[in-house]
């Protein structure tokens, strides 16, 4: 049975499920904190089924809109339905979820009388099953059979696709199917044209290339068959009883799967990997053992384990993870063997942030989310020590804690199985993140060296490298759309078919920002776009930035982007919007500072309102650059 | 396993199962006398009893089961 053990139990945990209701203002905090267990199928199923029954709405105090997730599938998909749910409740996230009257995903997804358009999904799992994709092929198909039936498949799904995107302009998730058909031949199964389990083989195969093409992720469940076994996610018992392709037994992890692809898709996924250092990278205490006495490296069991974890880490940040430690150690201890152990895979420069001291582990780890500049609830931390976890998790419910056992050679496994780090796009932007953490610390060393502020921003040479939004940095504008929260004015999320609208309207500009300087490129840092509102008045709809670049004028450079852009729509006044939400209070008087003043505003949302007819661009130590798509 | 502890375990997975703390096994209990004892709660049931007792039921088996008393006899041969 696949279990959710990298979650921790709670000892009465039936006994705060049944005072749920009673909890008020705190049962939100609760139920989340229940969800949060390792929980089994009939206690996922009851948690639900009281949270809807003591929430008729979602919790107003919610900073992620309700998903609207609809189940298209070709066989029985109501045993799910809670365990998806409750994997967003996991997550803070309210879901709703749909599900196709029985086989009739196509007509539902063709239909915009059907009860999937009433229903205005937010995103879609199409969920079809080995038995429906392989109905039509037997053992004695010839090869062009086999072929015809694969292509032809194949767009019947393509079609499915682009109806859900068309219609609903919503992600869009492919299930791939279970391998659930014995072998005719055995190990040369791929020899015989017409086996069924070798067609589903091809056929998963061909729908990964074919997402990748269409802008569709692939929920892998072959994959996972092959990691946790067939039967763990298939019982052929209830596929007769009850035409149930999943088994109710993995109903947890498959609503986990679903819902870190969706909490991806919104850039909620976890960004650094937060590491204790004795017993946990290495073997022993380096303040006891000495950096000779450490168990590392080969020549034992144990020694090749943590190399193994360390390894996994450094892939992790290669591809964009960032990594910290946090360590209760006297700091020369902690730095000696990253120095001069000849076993350590990761080195000082993997490692973004780097606190060792006597303080206590969660006021440690909020100095690291500090310097990096990211969320704490973007943290997972892991400690081999049970009494650390259980006080983060006491004192910081939001950063992610996994159990771990005593036993390095199973640490990347869980951290894989937990899935903290989900991603569904690998942008060069992510592979270069690392580095651009270390160029961040030398220009703090820049800064303390420097006297005053106005000969440090001089010496670092920036330039503020702009370009209107284009089809080739789509992807990266989605992404930073829909996971910044801290600089973020308006926090819109727009997708890709937004975004192409804004470069379509030509009463309306949206631009990338990208700041360069003598330590390197820090990539896109910030992207605004501005819409006019009436023939004079252009409204800033949204202005993000990395807060990685706090404190380096982007902000008043970029104001003078805005300015021109606006004036060349014709606009005499620009708008600037804030709209507060949970984690956007430190932009609250950013267009205060700008010069801007306050007009009132509508509901939520603070105006404010600047006159271009007599602007003076602000003088900042940044050059602005405009990048044209061409160059 | 006895049947007393079986008893006991199965009462916890149904008082889980229909959320109701009130509930009382007997082995004439039938999906008739309980609410929502459906074709899914009946298999959300059978789920959970592999799962905590660590056995696998095959399908003449569960097509066989009437009521509670059938289930605790199944159990018992198995455990």
């Amino acid at each position: 049975m696949i279990e959710l053990y990298w979650l921790p139990r709670i000892e009465n945990w039936r006994e705060r499920l049944r005072h749920l209701g009673e909890a008020g203002d705190a049962a939100w905090d609760e139920a989340v904190a229940l969800a949060a267990a390792r929980i089994d199928t009939v206690q996922t199923n009851a948690l639900d089924t009281i949270v809807r029954r003591t929430f008729a709405a979602p919790p107003k105090s919610l900073s992620d809109k309700p998903i609207r997730l609809a189940l298209l599938g070709s066989s029985t998909m109501a045993h799910l339905h809670a365990a998806v749910r409750v994997a967003g409740l996991r997550r803070r996230m309210w879901v709703e979820t749909y599900e196709n009257d029985y086989g009739q995903y196509w007509q539902e997804l063709a239909d915009p009388e059907s009860n999937l358009h009433r229903f205005k999904p937010t995103a879609i799992v199409l969920a079809l099953d080995a038995h429906h994709l392989a109905g039509g092929i037997d053992a004695a198909a010839s090869a062009a059979d086999v072929d015809a039936a694969l292509a032809e498949i194949c767009e019947r799904i393509r079609t499915c696709w682009r109806l859900a995107r068309d219609n609903f302009r919503c992600a869009v998730i492919h299930q791939l199917a279970l391998p659930v058909h014995p072998p005719l031949l055995g190990s040369n199964e791929h020899r015989l044209t017409g086996s069924r389990a070798a067609f589903i083989a091809k056929l998963n195969a061909e729908l990964r290339r074919m997402a990748d093409a269409e802008g569709v992720d692939v929920l892998a469940l072959d994959d996972r068959a092959a990691r946790d076994g067939l039967f763990a996610w298939h019982n052929p018992e209830l596929w007769h009883r009850a035409k149930q392709e999943v088994s109710p037994a993995a109903a947890p992890m498959y609503g986990e799967l679903i819902m870190r692809l969706v909490a991806a898709r919104r850039g909620r996924s976890y960004k650094a990997l937060v590491l204790d250092l004795d017993n946990t990278i290495w073997g022993g205490v380096v303040g006891d053992d000495g950096v000779e006495g450490l168990v590392l490296g080969q020549g034992s069991p144990l020694g090749e384990g943590f190399v193994h974890f360390q390894d996994y880490a450094r892939e992790l940040s290669r591809r964009g993870v960032i990594l910290a430690v946090v360590s209760k150690n006297d700091e020369k201890n902690a730095l000696e063997p990253f120095d001069r152990h000849p076993e350590m895979v990761l080195k000082r420069g993997d490692i973004a942030s780097f606190v060792a001291n006597w303080s206590d582990k969660p006021a440690n780890l909020r100095m690291v989310a500090e310097e990096l500049n990211i969320g704490i609830d973007a943290l997972v931390f892991i400690d081999d020590n049970p009494f650390e976890r259980d006080l983060v998790r006491r004192e910081l419910p939001m950063v992610a804690v996994p159990e771990i056992s005593d036993d390095p050679a199973s640490y990347a496994q869980t951290l894989a199985d937990a899935g903290y780090f989900e991603a569904v796009t690998v942008t060069a932007e992510d592979r270069a993140r690392s580095g651009q953490y270390q160029s961040n610390r030398q220009r703090e060393q820049l800064k303390a060296s420097a006297t005053d502020l106005g000969a440090y921003l001089r010496g670092l040479e920036m330039r503020l490298t702009w370009r209107r939004f284009d089809r080739v940095g789509l992807n990266r504008t989605v992404q930073l759309i829909n996971k910044t929260n801290q600089f973020n004015l308006t926090t819109r999320r727009y997708s890709e078919a937004d975004i192409v609208g804004v470069m379509q309207d030509e009463r309306a500009f949206g631009a990338t920002l990208r700041l360069i300087d003598r330590f390197g490129d820090n990539g896109i840092i910030a992207i605004v776009i501005g819409r006019l509102q009436s023939d004079s008045d252009l409204l800033i709809d949204t202005w993000l930035m990395s807060c990685r670049v706090l404190g380096r004028q982007v902000e008043p450079t970029t104001l003078n982007l805005v300015a021109a852009l606006a004036q060349q729509l014709g606009a005499r006044q620009l708008i600037g919007e804030y709209v507060p939400t949970a984690k956007n209070g430190m932009v609250k008087d950013h267009y205060a500072r700008l010069g801007f003043s306050a007009i009132g505003g509508s509901g939520e949302a603070a105006r404010h309102a600047l006159d271009l007819t007599g602007f003076v661009p602000r003088e900042t130590f940044v050059e602005l650059i405009e990048e044209r798509a061409d160059d | 396993m006895t049947e007393p502890e079986i008893y006991e375990t199965l009462t916890t997975i149904f008082r889980d199962v229909f959320l109701r703390d009130d509930l009382d096994l007997t082995p004439t209990l039938s999906a008739k006398d309980v609410p929502d004892w459906d074709s899914f709660k009946q298999i959300e049931i059978i789920i959970a009893v592999e799962g905590h007792f660590g056995i696998k039921f095959r399908t003449r088996e569960m097509d066989s089961l009437n009521n509670v008393g059938d289930l605790v006899q199944l159990i018992a041969s198995k455990t």
